[in-house]
């Protein structure tokens, strides 16, 4: 920056080189053991190269009957379950904190700060907190093992709300002015003139709950007790107590290396969005 | 709060709050009051009666040891985690901060992290300690330390500490590179001129000016370390060996779905509750002061 | 004592020279200023003599020792940037406290000096308060007290006053030479004002595109600018140009004509400053009225020159009527006359004495 050292520039780049590869080896151990069979991976010491049954370890891992010893549904089936899930959630989260977030803005109406504060109040509720009788309401409700179960109990937070509110704060007065002159209604305003101005923000939301949903561990480990619905996810857990009995650690690293694939690709092919979506909804 | 041009009052808004609100109501507030009722509670040892015992249950919490010593252990947990985690980051952001070609490439390569699951995180991380298999646990060995995580509690909770640490420092680094870069390159470039090098410009003029972010990255961090890592310890340690990694939202899912103790998860329940609104209270409260240049 | 040199310096951003070849030396105590449109280089010559900027080749020298290769901080100087760039978690005395307290000087003396250039500076109110609460003309001299404090061999401004309001910028532009005057220390000070420029310099370096078109004093580049674009940035309202062919010592202008003796034949640019035009029945420059601007002291006539479209003002004193395509003469006060040559730029020297109006129709 204002030093002309040489040295300080060199150092820079050996740190941050350094830096990445010490994030990185976790990933690096997880991919070499992948790419190796069975029998390799209980030869000490493990390989730090990778080998040559990737293939053969993807097609195991996806569509064969999981662990020996298990009874995990196949993984295919996992990572459509995990999919389903975080778009679920992702969208259903989406929709209806934009529509609130729209009402609360533009409407005066008795209770909205009720219902505001109403809202608020979740932010302050992670689903950690409140295990027990969330799951009794659940299956009350009887949607124990379903897909609604899975991602309706997740929808109502407020951050995404809290978001939209914010951007249609600074949205002009004008805009309103112009289009009721114009003679459109409030829905015909949200469609055609709120909701293409928000765009970038729903992207990058979306990028920020997809992953949120994605990577949900606690809530799907209650509600699922049907091996077809477990996600992605969750199964990891299952793997590693069998490991204990016998390693099957190319198909366990597989199954991890595709339980994190998805979000890290739309992490890094929609970066911008992605940190525009954090440092907007993390204040 | 109110846009000053807005529309008037009419079933619409009510319809538009509807989903948030019932969804808030059923699957929010009402399992909350809940948890708050039970936590009143005490069931008989066969489940047939119960008894309201306002807040007998709290009482018998705070003299549990295995209570108290969880809430210390959670503690130190997570101010661990964010230690460490923070610490890497800020140095990564630091040097990051001075690069102008390839930032991105940097950038790009160091927040992949957060995309991963918690709980990945820990199966990576507990396959490279693995006792007998895992080439971390191998490395050591051969420097002469034997690493067994499943019988050594330290350990234990060391493994659990990288892995949660080594998820967080993505986020940490991309809110603390924004914040440097926000700092006027002017301020930087007259502490030169006043003849500070690049280590005391850094303690002096540059960490004092990102201490807001520090201060948010210490809330977020510790909230993290308190709910989000549920998952790394159920899937490494379960909490053990003999409790050492039992962290206080773990207790929660363990003596409420596992040990069927209602009434006392949900007292456990409750306090954490009372935990996240303070944290959550700071962080709004904190959020007004910020640095003008 | 400090003089600075500048020996061939050039500049170049990977393929792209953005400094040629400057030269200049500086004696001890000038308030030397540098001053050209915005992008001709200025601030990088700046921030090269700060040691801000890597020199691409030639030298910096101050008091003979080449400092290329110094830092910033080993260089001796103090630099008020354009927006001030006050340390913001600072209060303003330990602003001014900063550099001192680096350099290791005793806590008795690092209050001493504080409190000499607060009170130079008459900033002692605020010592306490942080820059947030200061207003700019405030956040400015504290700038400066934080340069002046340093007791540097040499200081550097960035356009410090572009900032200001206009009626702010005109009294702190007073202070800022009084100052300087007071502590005899060189000074660079880069601005685009040329107002700004000729009240403060001692000595001027007009630059443009990175080139040193002339470095003199103010009234030598007033009265002898040494091409055409000096001749057009400094002084306000700018020198009219007038397009114009030299033939057997005679300069077209409009529908009337210049006799010169000089030596010049072919295409050349007459300069003649508004100012130094008088209304005269017969004189050369016949203006046609377009807009009268009354400015109360004196009078601006925009218009074409009869005969082309080619713009014209002209500054008469006092308050003055015309109406719109009024014809008025103006002749120039003598040698008042400037040429140019029309493909460099360059002046051409000669005698423009004598000025006579030819026939029309000629």
């Amino acid at each position: 920056m204002v030093e002309n050292r040489r040295y300080l520039d060199l150092a820079t780049h050996i740190v941050l080189l350094l830096g990445i590869a010490i994030v990185a080896l976790p990933i690096w151990i997880t991919f070499v053991a992948a790419t190796h069979d069975a029998v390799r991976m209980t030869q000490v010491p493990l390989p730090l190269l990778p080998g040559s049954h990737f293939l053969d370890n993807l097609k195991e891992t996806l569509f064969g009957s999981g662990l020996s010893g298990t009874e995990t549904a196949p993984v295919w089936r996992m990572l459509l379950n995990s999919l389903v899930m975080a778009l679920s959630i992702a969208i259903g989260k989406i929709a209806i904190s934009i529509i609130s977030a729209f009402a609360i803005v533009y409407f005066r109406f008795p209770f909205r700060m009720g219902f505001f504060w109403m809202i608020f109040i979740t932010l302050m509720l992670p689903v950690e907190v409140r295990i027990v009788p969330t799951f009794e309401v659940v299956s009350q409700l009887g949607l124990l093992n379903s897909y609604a179960g899975l991602s309706i109990p997740l929808i109502a937070s407020a951050t995404a709300t809290f978001m939209f509110r914010q951007v249609f704060l600074t949205i002009p007065d004008e805009m309103l002015e112009s289009a009721r002159v114009d003679g459109a209604g409030p829905m015909r305003f949200f469609f055609d003139i709120l909701l293409p101005l928000s765009r970038t923000n729903i992207a990058a939301l979306f990028v920020i709950l997809f992953i949120y949903g994605w990577n949900q561990y606690l809530w799907p480990l209650l509600i699922t007790t049907d091996n077809s619905m477990t996600t992605i996810v969750i199964s990891i857990k299952q793997m590693l107590e069998a490991a204990e009995q016998s390693p099957q650690w190319n198909v366990i690293m597989m199954t991890a290396l595709l339980g994190m694939l998805p979000p890290v690709v739309v992490v890094v092919t929609m970066q911008k969005l992605f940190v525009k979506g954090l440092t907007e909804t993390d204040k | 709060m109110l846009k000053r041009v807005h529309f008037p009052a009419s079933p619409l808004p009510y319809l538009l709050v509807a989903p948030q609100v019932i969804i808030t109501l059923v699957f929010f507030i009402w399992p909350a009051s809940q948890a708050l009722w039970q936590s009143m509670l005490v069931q008989d040892p066969f489940g047939l009666s119960t008894e309201f015992v306002w807040f007998e249950n709290f009482v018998a919490l705070w003299h549990d040891p295995l209570y108290l010593s969880s809430f210390t252990r959670t503690a130190f947990f997570s101010l661990a985690v964010a230690f460490l985690s923070m610490s890497f980051a800020l140095i990564l952001a630091g040097f990051a901060e001075r690069v102008v070609r390839g930032a991105t490439t940097y950038r790009t390569l160091l927040i992949w992290p957060y995309a991963v699951a918690p709980v990945l995180a820990g199966a990576l991380w507990v396959f490279m300690f693995n006792p007998t298999l895992g080439i971390l646990a191998y490395g050591l060995d051969m420097l002469g330390y034997e690493w067994n995580h499943k019988v050594n509690g330290g350990q234990a909770m060391a493994l659990v500490i990288m892995a949660a640490a080594w998820k967080q420092v993505a986020y940490n680094f991309l809110f603390y590179l924004a914040a440097m870069q926000a700092i006027p390159r002017s301020v930087i470039e007259a502490a030169a001129i006043d003849g500070a090098g690049p280590i005391r410009r850094f303690w002096t003029i540059v960490f004092p000016l990102i201490s807001p972010t520090t201060f948010f990255l210490l809330v977020m961090n510790v909230v993290y370390a308190f709910f989000d890592t549920f998952g790394i310890i159920h899937a490494v340690t379960q909490g053990g060996p003999a409790n050492a990694t039992t962290i206080l939202v773990y207790k929660v899912f363990n003596d409420g779905f596992v040990g069927l103790d209602l009434g006392s998860s949900a007292a456990q329940s409750v306090i954490l509750m009372i935990l996240v609104i303070a944290m959550t209270v700071l962080q709004f409260r904190h959020v007004e002061s910020k640095v003008e240049y | 004592m400090a003089n600075i040199t500048l020996r061939n310096l050039t500049k170049s951003y990977g393929p792209t020279e953005v400094l040629h070849h400057v030269e200049g030396t500086f004696h001890d105590g000038e308030l030397i200023v540098v001053v050209g449109p915005s992008g001709c280089g200025k601030s990088t010559l700046l921030r090269m003599v700060a040691g801000l900027e890597t020199v691409t080749s030639g030298e910096i020298a101050i008091d003979g020792k080449v400092i290329n290769t110094r830092e910033p901080a080993e260089r001796d100087i103090a630099m008020v940037f354009q927006n001030y760039a006050l340390y913001p978690h600072m209060s303003v005395r330990q602003n001014m406290a900063y550099g001192l307290k680096i350099r290791g000087l005793p806590k008795a003396e690092i209050a001493r000096k504080v409190r000499d250039a607060a009170e130079i500076l008459e900033i002692g109110d605020y010592l306490d308060r942080k820059p947030r609460q200061l207003s700019g003309g405030q956040r400015q001299r504290v700038a400066m007290g934080r340069a002046i404090v340093r007791d540097p061999q040499v200081f550097l401004f960035d356009e410090p006053l572009s900032n200001l309001d206009a009626k702010l910028r005109v009294q702190m532009r007073l202070e800022i030479r009084k100052l300087q005057r007071r502590l005899g220390v060189t000074s660079i000070y880069v601005t685009h004002d040329q107002v700004e420029a000729m009240t403060l310099g001692d000595r001027l370096m007009v630059l443009n595109a990175g080139h040193v078109e002339q470095f003199g004093t103010p009234i030598e580049l007033y009265e002898r600018p040494a091409t055409a674009f000096v001749a057009g940035f400094i002084g306000s309202p700018a020198m009219n140009f007038i397009e114009t062919e030299a033939a057997d010592g005679k300069l077209r202008v409009g529908v009337a004509s210049v006799s010169i003796e000089s030596a010049h034949r072919g295409p050349a640019t007459l300069g003649i400053r508004p100012e130094h035009l008088v209304a005269e029945d017969d004189g050369p420059f016949r203006v046609r009225v377009q807009m009268l601007e009354q400015l109360g002291a004196n009078t601006l006539v925009h218009g074409v020159l009869d005969g082309t479209d080619a713009a014209f003002v002209a500054s008469l004193p006092g308050v003055r009527a015309a109406s719109e395509g009024d014809v008025i003469a103006f002749a120039p006060k003598p040698g008042a006359l400037h040429l140019f040559d029309r493909a460099s730029g360059k002046r051409i020297d000669g005698s423009l004495s004598r000025c006579d109006r030819a026939p029309a129709g000629d």
